[in-house]
C-alpha cells in the first residue's frame, strides 16, 4: 500500500466529562473507499467534525498528505482537497443549484462554468442547474450535496449519510456515483447505516462503538468481528 | 454591466446632478436632498452586513456618531477641509468596526446584534462624559456661509454626500457581483457550510464590519456641519438605527437597488411628514411601514417586483 493520505492518530473528544471519541488511530490511503460503520451515538459524525475542522480535538493528531491539520481551519482544510458533506443537505438556500456549486469552485479550487456543468451532468443535475434548492427532491438535495463537495475537488470526500432516509433504488443510484467519483482518484471515506451499500461500495470497513474503534479491516471479516456483532445485535 | 460601465453611469448622475444644483435656488431642497442621500449611504452600508452577510447590525447609530463625532473633535484642533474629516471619520468607525468584528463576530444571529445595540450605548456613554466635544451638552459647529467653491455651503454639503452615495452604491455592487460577494450570500445562507465549501468566513466577515462601519462613519462625518449643533441625543437617535434597518428592509436586502428604493422612499415620506404633520410623527411612519412589509412582503420591494429568485 502506498503512504496513507489521512493519518488520524490518538484522536480524543471530551464534550465535558463525556467521552465522545477514545484514542482512535485511523488511516485511509490515496483512493481507498473506506465504510466507517457504528451505532447511533457511538462517534461517527464526531469523529467528521473533529478531521473537518468543525470541532477541536481534545487530544491526538490529524495529518492530510504528511502536513498537520489539526490545528488549521475548517476552509484551510477544504482546500487541501479533504470534503464532507452533510448528514442533512445544508444547500445555499437562495442561490440555484449552480451557484451552489460556485461557492466551493471558487473558494477552494477549479474553476469555470464548464466544470460547473460537467459535474451537474456527472451527477445527474445538468437539468436543475437553475433551480433553487427548495425546488428539488429529497434525492436531488443528497446529490447536490455530493456535487458541492466534489466542487471543491477533493482527495479525500467524506460522505456522512448521504443515503438515509432514500428508496432502495435511490441508494443504488448514489452508491453508483459515489463508484464513479473513486474511479477518478478521490478517497472516500462513506458513514452509513445501511449495510447493503457499505458492504457494497467499502474496500474496508472500520466499526466505533462508544467512541472507540473495535474493529478496522476486510469488509466480511469486520460484520463477523463478535464486538462488532455485540454492539449490532446484542449479547 | 460592468462595474467600469456601472461607475461611469454614477459619474455621469453626478454630473447631471451637479449642474443642475445650479439651478437650484431654495436651499431647502438641499437640506432635504442631503438628508435622503445621507440615508442612501447609511442603508446601503447597512446592507453590506446585514443584507448581503446576513447579520443585523443595530448600532449603525454609533458608527455614524463615532463619525460625526471625530470630525468635530478634528476640526476643532486643525479646520481641515472636510473631506479630510470624512475619511478620518471614516477610518475611525472603520477601526470601530473591525475591533467589534473581531470581538463579536464569533456570536451567530440574535446575540450579534444584541452586541452591536451595546456598542451604541457604551459609545453614547463614552461620547457623553467626552468634555473635548462638549459632552453632554453637545458641540456648537460653525457652519461657513459658503463653500470652497462659492454656491452656498448646503450646497457643497449636498454635493459631498452626492459624492459618498454613488460611491457607496457603486462599491456594494460591486462587492455584490464578485467572489466575495458569493461569499458573503454562502455566509448568509448557511455559514458552517460555507466554512465547510472553503469560505474563509471570519476574514470575509470582518471585511463587511469594516467595510459597513466605514462607510457610516463616513457618512456621519459632515453631519456637524449640517446641523451645526450635535449633542449625543441627536447624534445617537434611534430614529438613525430604526431607519437604517427599515430602508433596506422595505426596499430589500438581496441587492445594490433595494436600499437605494427605500431610502429614497421612506426619507422622502418622512422629509414629507415633517412639513406637513410634526417630526414626532416619523418613526411612527416607519414603524408602520416596516410592520407592512415584513408581513406583506417580507423579500421588499425588489422582491415584488421578481417575485422569484432574488439573488443573482
Amino acid at each position: 500500500m502506498s503512504e496513507p493520505l489521512l493519518v488520524v492518530r490518538h484522536l480524543s473528544k471530551t464534550f465535558g466529562g463525556f467521552v465522545a471519541l477514545n484514542d482512535i488511530s485511523f488511516d485511509v490511503a490515496p483512493g481507498e473507499r473506506v465504510g466507517l460503520i457504528g451505532p447511533n451515538g457511538s462517534g461517527k459524525s464526531t469523529f467528521v467534525n473533529c478531521i473537518s475542522g468543525t470541532l477541536t480535538l481534545t487530544a491526538g493528531s490529524v495529518t492530510l498528505d504528511r502536513r498537520r491539520i489539526e490545528q488549521l481551519t475548517p476552509h484551510e482544510r477544504t482546500r487541501m482537497g479533504l470534503a464532507r458533506s452533510f448528514q442533512l443537505p445544508r444547500p445555499f438556500g437562495s442561490m440555484t443549484v449552480a451557484e451552489n456549486l460556485a461557492v466551493p469552485m471558487l473558494y477552494a479550487g477549479r474553476g469555470g462554468e464548464t466544470t460547473a456543468m460537467r459535474l451537474l451532468e456527472q451527477i445527474g443535475l445538468a437539468d436543475k442547474s437553475d433551480k433553487l434548492p427548495r425546488e428539488l427532491t429529497q434525492i436531488e438535495l443528497r446529490k447536490l450535496e455530493l456535487a458541492r463537495a466534489m466542487a471543491a475537488n477533493p482527495r479525500l470526500l467524506i460522505a456522512d449519510e448521504a443515503m438515509a432516509g432514500l428508496s432502495h433504488t435511490e441508494v443504488d443510484e448514489l452508491l453508483a456515483l459515489l463508484l464513479r467519483l473513486s474511479e477518478q482518484g478521490v478517497a472516500i471515506i462513506m458513514i452509513e447505516h445501511i449495510m447493503r451499500a457499505v458492504m457494497a461500495f467499502s474496500q474496508r470497513i472500520a466499526c466505533f462503538v462508544a467512541g472507540q474503534k473495535v474493529a478496522d479491516g476486510d469488509p466480511q471479516e469486520v460484520i463477523r468481528h463478535p464486538e462488532v456483532l455485540k454492539a449490532y445485535l446484542g449479547e | 454591466m460592468s462595474n467600469t460601465r456601472f461607475a461611469l453611469l454614477g459619474m455621469l448622475l453626478f454630473a447631471v446632478l451637479f449642474a443642475s444644483e445650479q439651478l437650484v435656488t431654495n436651499q431647502y431642497v438641499f437640506f432635504v436632498g442631503y438628508a435622503v442621500l445621507q440615508y442612501v449611504v447609511l442603508a446601503t452600508a447597512w446592507n453590506i452586513l446585514g443584507g448581503y452577510t446576513g447579520y443585523v447590525n443595530f448600532g449603525t447609530a454609533a458608527f455614524f456618531a463615532i463619525g460625526a463625532y471625530v470630525s468635530v473633535a478634528v476640526n476643532k484642533l486643525y479646520h481641515p477641509p472636510l473631506p479630510v474629516l470624512i475619511l478620518v471619520g471614516g477610518t475611525a468607525s472603520g477601526l470601530i468596526g473591525l475591533a467589534m468584528g473581531y470581538l463579536t463576530l464569533k456570536l451567530r444571529g440574535v446575540f450579534f446584534s444584541i452586541s452591536t445595540l451595546a456598542l451604541a450605548i457604551v459609545a453614547q456613554a463614552v461620547i457623553t462624559n467626552w468634555a473635548f466635544v462638549g459632552g453632554s451638552s453637545g458641540a456648537y459647529v460653525i457652519r461657513p456661509r459658503f463653500g470652497p467653491y462659492g454656491g452656498p455651503f448646503i450646497a457643497y454639503l449636498f454635493t459631498i454626500m452626492l459624492v459618498m452615495a454613488i460611491a457607496a452604491v457603486v462599491l456594494a455592487r460591486s462587492i455584490e457581483r464578485s467572489k466575495t460577494g458569493v461569499g458573503l450570500a454562502a455566509i448568509r445562507d448557511d455559514e458552517g457550510a460555507a466554512e465547510a465549501y472553503g469560505v474563509p468566513t471570519l476574514r470575509l466577515k470582518l471585511m463587511a464590519t469594516v467595510v459597513s462601519g466605514t462607510l457610516m462613519g463616513m457618512a456621519g462625518a459632515p453631519l456637524p456641519f449640517y446641523v451645526a449643533y450635535l449633542d449625543p441625543p441627536s447624534a445617537f437617535n434611534l430614529s438613525v438605527a430604526v431607519n437604517t434597518i427599515a430602508m433596506p428592509l422595505v426596499g430589500g436586502t438581496a441587492t445594490w437597488l433595494g436600499p437605494v428604493i427605500g431610502a429614497v422612499l421612506l426619507s422622502l415620506i418622512q422629509q414629507a411628514a415633517m412639513v406637513t404633520i410634526s417630526s414626532a410623527v416619523n418613526l411612527l411612519i416607519v414603524g408602520l411601514v416596516m410592520v407592512g412589509f415584513i408581513t406583506l412582503a417580507p423579500n421588499g420591494i425588489m422582491g415584488l417586483l421578481k417575485k422569484r429568485r432574488p439573488a443573482q
